[in-house]
């Protein structure tokens, strides 16, 4: 068989859909598998429908996932609009066209059933959807996916996802041994006569491919010396909890964060820890905190609303300062908003939600690879400083899957004992170093320790007081810790030259579509730079040299702004994004923003627009509405 | 006989020896004169002398009120937390050193209003706790508003014209609760049996949740008929249960009460008039959450925890 010709590329990405419930997330979980095996760098992004069972044959019904493939490695982002979409539907198709996310000239692979099927509505909508894409630059192959699959099994919805699957691996040039070996895995729960039906469909798809289609890809590998794993963000946080040494994570199920419990529950008995589930988020919280005072490291996992019921907990771990690491995966607010999708719309929450002068440790992970290392700096922190650490992760890191090296756990240092010694009876329990704010902690067992912790003002003998140079004594006491914290911090590296036209600023999962877009932007000779921030509070040292650099700083971040064009927006009213609030008000400089809430990750060409726009170049996609009104620069 | 006589007073004497009262004594109470909190603390002092418990081994958590300022005054390991929320902090305390015995003190607005759902998950959960709400029928700290045990028609400062609902009965709502295992009722002014019935709270096992009625002669000097004065009670009598003091008998009926018959518990509970006091429910056998969950848990030792981890990190290798 002569096989489909080579297209040999450096990178790609693809996007499977099908109607919830029919198996696009399966295959992609599957093709992904089978690239990673391959050595491909990748980053996946599921597709979910905010409803379980959404009415079928609908845009709201798409359910899939995004792949982005490459020859290197390290994929930082979910990258561009679409280069191959495999539609199980033209609904599910014309959903990702809604939704921006396919090039002009995508190769789209779909289902041909609906071409002749029995309902004339279904006929009707498939032509009329496919004609759009005809009309412009894509490229339409129409597959027999239902008909193939009938030849296989009587369901055609309990099978098609692996003839997909299979086409896919035709398509990609990879080897169909590997995929047989891939879906073995992922059903090997499963009875033996599902898994053979399973692996001969993905046979039937990948046969079919090598005898019709015309073109297929390869992007190749780069085998590299050190070991991957491939795993989303909500897995990476739950394996890095475990060997951060936590032993208790107690939550209440909320989406996008659930999943790392599910992944924590499935294995923390093992590894001598408990995931407890609690009657609600203010419980799952006091749970931790309740831990925690007794000696044990604990956590507490949620999302927005979640957050939103544990801010008078987190004003207790403040003013008790008992170490506690709260994980809070943001999804689309406010309210119940959107649960699935992401937003970073949590961070000024974060900081202030709760009420009182609290001070506390706010930091984001902007990789999956950092989601795993992230607790254990969180822990090391919150126990260190007896502070709140807020771990700021978000649904794009949840869900999606991304390559990293393999963590050296060999390393991973045993769990002390509870140190229970004696102390002189009248130890104080909060001893602050009038410097630094630092106080060792008692823990109950301890003899000698006695005495109460409360919730009330109270000084170094933990003893309720009322007076004012008392509680002034705490607070300066409990806010010293941040600076304290803050001078062992390093200034950010710019990514980039550090001076030019432009500065972009980003936190959270964002960080590699603006690096991306920054390398895009400085390959077409712009003066744009960029910073990333982890360390939301305290702010990293240095920002405000770095910043002085630039003619003009922008955030990009995920929450919302008012657009200068926007009726009535002055520069007395404009709400900016989160971390430009923050910025502005840290660093006295011109912070301009350039946020939104499109309910997914931005593509980095959407980014390089932005940066076009801000330097008056002509943009690459259409551009948005009227120029706003002239940024005064930074000085 | 006698010489077991003497080894039981030596051990008295050793175990004096070992913690007084004043063992158990933290700063001076700062409740008001008469209050029935006083009282409470010193029934706890003297249980937990009397059972010679090392002070630094005993947490107690409060939630925010008069009577949850209790921890400051027991000189134990305590945590005064805030208003609604001891329960759960205490479930965190069990489940992660269900070594240390743990006492819970709430009033019956952080118990029953603002720490409702807690209260009935804790029951559920069934942690190894001693569980007392203090219950004065009234938000004494923040001024006397009515709370959801103030008495029908009464007065506060948020029903002026008096109360609209009919009182909730704590006892029947906990007794029809799935794994509950110990319930009693006792009263500040009958010091003696409040003793006892902190006693058998200590020494049961699983949650036992205790109504102390409780007087506030500040916000509520007309509850419980004066302070007990004129309060129609009904003393619960088993052999097993809550020993009645002579004394006791003549300050109200007793009727006997076989507390291990749930159906028989659930028929005293609903009745709040007379008020039922000593042990209206106790099934030892349920188990505690915290045991449940450490029995189910591995500990390995840190090679095979490194193993299972290397070994979780295969099942996400790629290559
Ligand atoms: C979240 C919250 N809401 C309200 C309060 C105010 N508050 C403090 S104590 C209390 C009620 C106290 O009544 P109770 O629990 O019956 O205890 P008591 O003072 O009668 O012992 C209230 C409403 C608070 N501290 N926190
Ligand atoms: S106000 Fe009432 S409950 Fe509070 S301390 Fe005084 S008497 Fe006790």
């Amino acid at each position: 068989m002569p096989g489909p010709r080579r297209i040999r590329l450096p990178e790609h990405t693809l996007e499977i859909v099908s109607d919830a419930g029919e198996g696009a997330q399966k295959a992609a979980v599957a093709f992904a598998q089978l690239c990673a095996k391959a050595g491909n760098g990748l980053w996946t992004v599921e597709i979910i429908p905010s409803e379980i069972r959404p009415p079928p044959h609908t845009t709201g019904s798409a359910s899939g996932n995004r792949i982005r493939l490459a020859e290197r490695s390290r994929v930082t982002n979910a990258g561009n609009r679409a280069n191959v979409v495999l539609a199980f539907n033209e609904m599910a198709l014309l959903s990702r066209l809604e939704a921006n996310s396919l090039a002009d000239d995508v190769l789209v692979l779909i289902d041909d059933q609906w071409a002749t099927h029995e309902m004339e509505q279904y006929r009707r909508s498939y032509r009329e959807v496919l004609d759009r894409f005809r009309s412009g630059a894509a490229k339409i192959i129409e597959v027999p996916l239902e008909k193939e699959t009938l030849r296989h099994v009587e369901d055609a919805q309990r099978g098609k996802n692996m003839f997909a699957v299979g086409l896919l691996c035709a398509l990609y040039s990879k080897d169909p041994n590997v995929l047989d070996e891939v879906i073995r895995g992922i059903f090997k729960d499963k009875t033996q006569q599902v898994v053979e039906v399973a692996v001969k469909l993905a046979a039937a798809g990948h046969q079919y491919g090598m005898a019709h289609l015309e073109e297929c890809f390869e992007i190749p590998s780069s085998q590299s010396e050190v070991p991957k794993v491939a795993m989303n963000g909500n897995t990476a946080l739950a394996l890095g909890a475990i060997s951060a040494g936590f032993e208790l994570c107690s939550m209440y199920p909320i989406t996008p964060a659930t999943s790392a419990s599910h992944s924590l529950s499935e294995i923390f008995e093992d590894f001598g820890g408990f995931v407890h589930q609690a009657e609600d988020e203010i419980a799952a919280i006091g749970v931790a905190l309740g831990a925690s005072y007794a000696g044990k490291t604990a956590l507490t996992i949620t999302s927005g609303p979640g957050m939103a019921l544990k801010t008078e907990f987190q004003g207790l771990a403040v003013m008790t300062e008992t170490p506690l690491v709260i994980v809070d995966v943001q999804r689309g607010g406010p309210s119940t908003g959107l649960p699935t999708k992401i937003e970073q719309s949590d961070l000024l929450h974060a900081l202030y939600g709760a009420p009182g002068d609290a001070p506390k440790v706010v930091i984001a992970p902007s990789t999956v690879e950092e989601c795993y290392y992230i607790l254990s700096v969180a822990r090391k922190i919150a126990e260190e400083l007896r502070m709140l650490v807020i771990v700021l992760s978000d649904a794009n890191l949840a869900t999606g899957q991304q390559l990293f090296d393999r963590p050296d756990v060999s390393k991973t240092p045993p769990r002390p004992p509870l140190d229970l010694s004696p102390v002189p009876l009248g130890t104080l329990p909060y001893d602050w170093d009038p410097t630094t704010g630092l106080s060792q902690r008692l823990i109950p067992g301890q003899p000698g320790g006695m005495g109460v912790t409360t919730s009330l003002n109270h000084d170094r003998d933990g003893k309720a007081c009322y007076d004012s140079e008392r509680n002034e004594r705490g607070h300066a006491m409990r806010s010293r810790k941040l600076a304290t914290l803050q001078q062992s911090l390093k200034p950010p590296t710019v990514h980039g030259a550090s001076e030019g036209d432009l500065l972009l600023v980003g936190w959270g999962s964002t960080r590699g579509a603006v690096e991306e877009a920054v390398d895009m932007a400085r390959a077409e000779g712009l003066a744009v730079s960029s910073v990333h921030i982890q360390f939301l509070s305290p702010l990293p040292p240095g920002l405000k040299n770095i910043f002085r650099r630039f003619r003009r700083v922008t955030t990009v971040e995920l929450n919302y702004s008012d657009d200068w064009s926007d009726p009535l927006i002055t520069e007395e009213n404009r709400r900016y994004g989160q971390l430009a609030w923050l910025l502005r008000a840290a660093t006295l400089i011109d912070v301009d923003c350039f946020a939104k809430v499109p309910g997914r990750p931005y593509m980095p060409v959407e980014i390089l627009d932005e940066i076009k726009r801000v330097l008056d170049v002509q943009p690459a996609l259409a551009a948005p509405g009227p120029a706003r009104a002239a940024n005064e620069g930074v000085n | 006989m006698v010489s077991m006589l003497a080894e039981e007073s030596l051990l008295e004497v050793c175990a004096i020896e070992t913690h007084s009262l004043e063992d158990y004594e933290a700063e001076p109470p700062r409740w008001c004169k008469g209050c029935g909190d006083h009282g409470v603390l010193a029934a706890l002092q003297r249980v937990l002398r009397k059972n010679n418990v090392d002070p630094e081994n005993v947490v107690s958590v409060s939630g925010i009120g008069c009577s949850s300022r209790l921890p400051h005054y027991l000189k134990t390991y305590g945590f005064h937390g805030i208003h609604g929320r001891a329960l759960p902090i205490a479930t965190g305390v069990r489940l992660s050193r269900p070594e240390l015995p743990v006492i819970v003190i709430m009033g019956d607005g952080d118990c029953f209003s603002i720490g409702g759902n807690h209260w009935l998950h804790a029951i559920r959960y069934n942690i190894n706790a001693v569980v007392l709400v203090l219950d004065n029928e009234v938000y004494a700290l923040t001024k006397m508003q009515a709370s959801p045990t103030t008495p029908d028609g009464w007065k506060t400062n948020t029903t002026p014209r008096g109360t609209y609902l009919h009182p909730l009965n704590p006892l029947s709502a906990v007794m029809g609760m799935t794994n509950i295992s110990f319930v009693a009722q006792t009263a500040t002014w009958l010091p003696a049996h409040l003793d006892e019935t902190i006693d058998k709270a200590w020494d049961h096992h699983g949650l036992s949740f205790v109504r102390i009625l409780q007087r506030c002669p500040v916000f509520m000097p007309k509850a419980f008929g004066e302070g007990g004065l004129n309060f129609p009670v009904v003393f619960l009598e088993h052999a097993d249960g809550i020993p009645i003091h002579p004394l006791l008998r003549k300050r109200g009926a007793v009727q006997a009460h076989d507390h291990r018959d749930i159906n028989e518990a659930q028929r005293v509970a609903v009745t709040a008039d007379p008020a039922p006091m000593g042990l209206v429910y106790q099934n030892p056998d349920v188990p505690a959450y915290e045991e449940i969950r450490w029995q189910r848990q591995d500990r390995p030792d840190h090679q095979t925890f490194l193993r299972r981890l290397e070994a979780e990190m295969d099942r996400y290798t790629v290559t």
